[in-house]
């Protein structure tokens, strides 16, 4: 007997459904990169929070600096690493609305460092969430502020010296020692179980902004399969085997 | 009507807040005003000086090269703007710390020994009052009356406890200033 | 009944933002400007009006704050001094490639470098020709008052967001820093947001389902798309250009010769040609208001009785650029000016006069 596809889709017997407030774009990212992923929660949360008409975001400079074509909310693109400034302006005037940054190592991490500090230190009431893959995307494959001693990237294609390029910054621990922060959590989305605690840890950083607790800051591990030249498993394979043991998952603040 | 006024001295001494009580006196009397200060590192305990205008018609330049009138209460800045009184001008000068004293003969010079006053008052803090009453008592461009509405303008309201005291200074001034050559 | 104050032109800037319903200052102090932010701190018109105010950690932190509240359709600006503003630079350009009003104060000291605190012009071409990268104008105002740094406030919020454009007043360390009388404006109220929906239907207000998302940007990866949005900027300042310039002439109906200057410099231009009047030569003075757009026909028309033209500014030499546009060689236009933060003096301008057109 055969199976009619039209006696599967049936409302019944949905197990899954792309947000709502994901728009039809196709996303430009690279097969095998989590910024889709990461993109997908944050639409996800912000429908199930119910505070869509309420949500303002800040792009960066970056691989997801078309972001705003994807997520159905009112958006402002950043310069390269103001995210947290343009966040701040708006979070001021409109503090009844939730405002969330997104940002790149290097673009939260190197040429922004002052900015990300400041909010956090000021205790801006948003969400800052931070894509740690250890190399810059978007510009082909350089070395960032958080690439791992010895990985190679085309600005040191030898390994990262730290004699000569210093050492890979764990901003999300420096953030975490600042008052203005009230939730500072580490993440990975790689796997299903990896994907669903992230998306906990999303929900709780934009239900924080509800209570004026202060800066949300949600690191999310990530790979690059394009600049890192490896295949999306063996990314993932050595993002679990190298980054992890430097940028640990977890909690590391919530207050 | 149209006064150029030069007011120089230490920083400390209280040049350019009794530049701003004359300016705002001539605010009180309708006149047209400006205020222009040297400013930064120098007033931080260094040389202060106020250039202000009053007159009866819009001020152009509020910097200028050549005064009506040098208030000199140092003499660095006996020095500087001597030079700078227009022949017939005047130059009011406290004595106290001058060993140069002025030299043109071309200008009106008058004294006022408001630091050695003001040590008698026992009030370090009236010593720019009763230089500007020196002032107003050879140059009376703005009426008493207007002055202490400019005084009660320029002090913030806790201080207003001082106007009296500010009042019997400025009297003090009109007082003691000696004439010591005119043109 | 008539308000008037004795200010300083830094603390005018302050109080005039309270009261024309700004919604936002961001900034960093740099001398010599501090007063402003200062002001606006002892005011506290977050009690009068609900205006925020925040120091920034920098000033490419405050143009982006203002960025970002420039997005959401509110009133926001910021002040700073030529270091501060050459910081801002990168800001500045994408608030005019996101075409988000604004309103960002120079209170210029001499370059280049750290300088000078004391007054200059020296950043003309920063402020006129684009301090940033791409092909991006500001409005350009050049107050010559305590008075009209008062009254610049408003009028800059209101070009701004007449154009869609970034707004510049650009004055300078001796208006920022001397007191003149000031007639102060009443209240008036910050916009409602419900007014803000309204009138400004490109802000991030939040996204109702009413409407298609919002999005404040400048990037555009599509050259020819690109090409299109560049023109339309181009319209833009050509329509400014049309109808925005402001000048004023102060004896210039009969004079052979001609000053030109803004700001500071024209305070003690105009004090020269009283100088030169009273010598017998026939002088006036030109002052823009506006800097972009110049007065570029207010001067021709003078073209018919005037000689020959003094451009006179703190600074090298850049205003007289476009004088000498203006002119397009029919008289003589020389440049006169002192450096560094000297300022010239009345006597200075009249000798230059004398010995660059007049004699020369």
């Amino acid at each position: 007997m055969s199976i009619d596809i039209k006696d599967i889709i049936k409302p019944e017997n949905l197990v899954y459904q792309k947000s709502r407030l994901l728009t039809d774009r196709v996303m430009h990212y690279c097969p095998g990169c989590t910024h889709g992923v990461v993109n997908r929660l944050i639409a996800e949360v912000i429908e199930e929070l119910g505070i869509q008409q309420d949500t303002i975001g800040v792009a960066p400079v970056g691989c997801s600096v078309l972001m705003y074509n994807y997520i159905e909310v009112d958006w402002h693109e950043a310069a390269h690493g103001r995210a947290p400034a343009v966040g701040t302006g708006i979070k001021r005037l409109l503090p009844n609305k939730y405002v969330f940054t997104y940002q790149g190592d290097g673009d939260l991490a190197a040429i922004g460092t002052a900015e990300t500090i400041h909010a956090c230190n000021r205790g801006e009431n948003m969400v800052m969430i931070f894509i740690n893959n250890g190399i810059y995307g978007m510009t082909g494959g350089q070395m960032a502020p958080t690439t791992l001693q010895g990985m190679k990237a085309s600005t040191c294609p030898f390994g990262r010296d730290v004699e000569r390029d210093g050492n890979p910054l764990r901003m999300t621990e420096i953030v975490a020692t600042l008052p203005g922060t009230c939730y500072v959590t580490r993440h990975a989305a790689h796997t299903a179980a990896a994907v669903r605690k992230l998306k906990k840890a999303l929900f709780k950083a934009f239900d924080n902004q509800k209570n004026n607790k202060g800066t949300s800051f949600v690191e999310v591990v990530s790979t690059c399969n394009s600049g890192w030249k490896m295949t999306p498993v063996q990314s993932n394979k050595w993002m679990e085997d190298n980054m992890f043991p430097f940028y640990p998952l977890g909690d590391i603040k919530d207050v | 009507m149209n006064e150029e006024i030069i007011i120089a001295g230490f920083g400390g001494q209280g040049v350019l807040s009794m530049g701003k009580i004359l300016a705002y006196s001539g605010v009180m009397q309708d006149m047209e005003v400006s205020w222009m200060p040297s400013y930064g590192p120098e007033m931080r305990g260094g040389t202060a000086n106020v250039t202000v205008i009053l007159s009866d018609s819009r001020i152009s330049s509020p910097i200028l090269k050549m005064y009506d009138t040098a208030i000199i209460l140092n003499q660095q800045s006996m020095d500087k703007f001597e030079k700078f009184v227009k022949p017939g001008g005047l130059l009011l000068y406290d004595g106290n710390g001058i060993t140069r004293h002025p030299q043109r003969k071309d200008i009106n010079v008058f004294r006022v020994d408001a630091a050695e006053e003001a040590s008698k008052m026992q009030s370090s803090k009236t010593f720019n009052m009763i230089v500007l009453g020196g002032y107003l008592k050879i140059r009376p461009i703005v009426s008493m009356e207007n002055v202490m509405n400019g005084l009660k303008k320029s002090l913030p309201d806790r201080h207003h406890h001082m106007l009296p005291l500010n009042k019997a200074a400025i009297e003090r001034g009109l007082e003691i200033v000696q004439e010591v050559q005119t043109v | 009944m008539r308000e008037i104050r004795l200010m300083k032109g830094n603390e005018a800037i302050a109080e005039a933002a309270i009261r024309c319903g700004v919604d936002g200052y961001f900034g960093y102090p740099i001398t010599p400007q501090s007063e402003i932010m200062e002001t606006l701190m002892l005011e506290k018109p977050w009690e009068k009006t609900g205006m925020v105010v925040l120091q920034a950690e920098s000033e490419i932190a405050s143009i982006n704050m203002v960025y970002g509240g420039a997005g959401c359709g509110k009133k926001v600006m910021t002040t700073s001094s030529s270091p501060g503003v050459s910081l801002m630079q990168e800001g500045i350009t994408y608030l005019a490639g996101a075409e988000l009003p604004c309103v960002v104060v120079n209170v210029v000291r001499g370059g280049p470098g750290l300088g000078t605190i004391q007054p200059a012009q020296s950043d003309y071409f920063q402020a006129v020709k684009g301090g940033g990268h791409g092909d991006y104008k500001l409005i350009v105002l050049a107050p010559s008052s305590v008075q009209e740094m008062a009254d610049f406030v408003e009028l800059a919020f209101d070009l701004a967001f007449k154009y869609r454009n970034p707004a510049m007043i650009l004055s300078d360390g001796m208006i920022g820093q001397m007191m003149e009388k000031v007639e102060m404006k009443p209240f008036t109220p910050r916009w409602t947001d419900e007014e803000i929906v309204q009138m400004h239907p490109w802000a991030t207000t939040g996204k109702p389902s009413s409407r298609e998302r919002n999005i404040i940007t400048s990037v555009e990866l599509d050259a020819n798309a690109f090409e299109r949005f560049n023109h339309k900027l181009q319209a833009k300042y050509k329509q400014i250009e049309e109808n925005e310039v402001r000048s004023e002439m102060f004896e210039c109906e009969d004079a052979d010769y001609l000053l030109v200057a803004y700001g500071s410099s024209a305070r003690i231009c105009q004090k020269a040609v009283q100088l030169l009047r009273a010598k017998g030569i026939k002088a006036g003075l030109l002052r823009p208001i506006t800097l972009f757009p110049f007065p570029t026909k207010e001067i021709q028309a003078l073209l018919g009785h005037v000689k020959g033209i003094l451009s006179v500014e703190l600074s090298a030499g850049q205003m007289v650029e476009d004088v000498r546009l203006a002119v397009e060689g029919k008289v003589k236009v020389e440049h006169f000016g002192r450096l560094g933060g000297v300022v010239h003096s009345p006597e200075e301008v009249v000798e230059a006069l004398q010995s660059k057109i007049i004699g020369g």
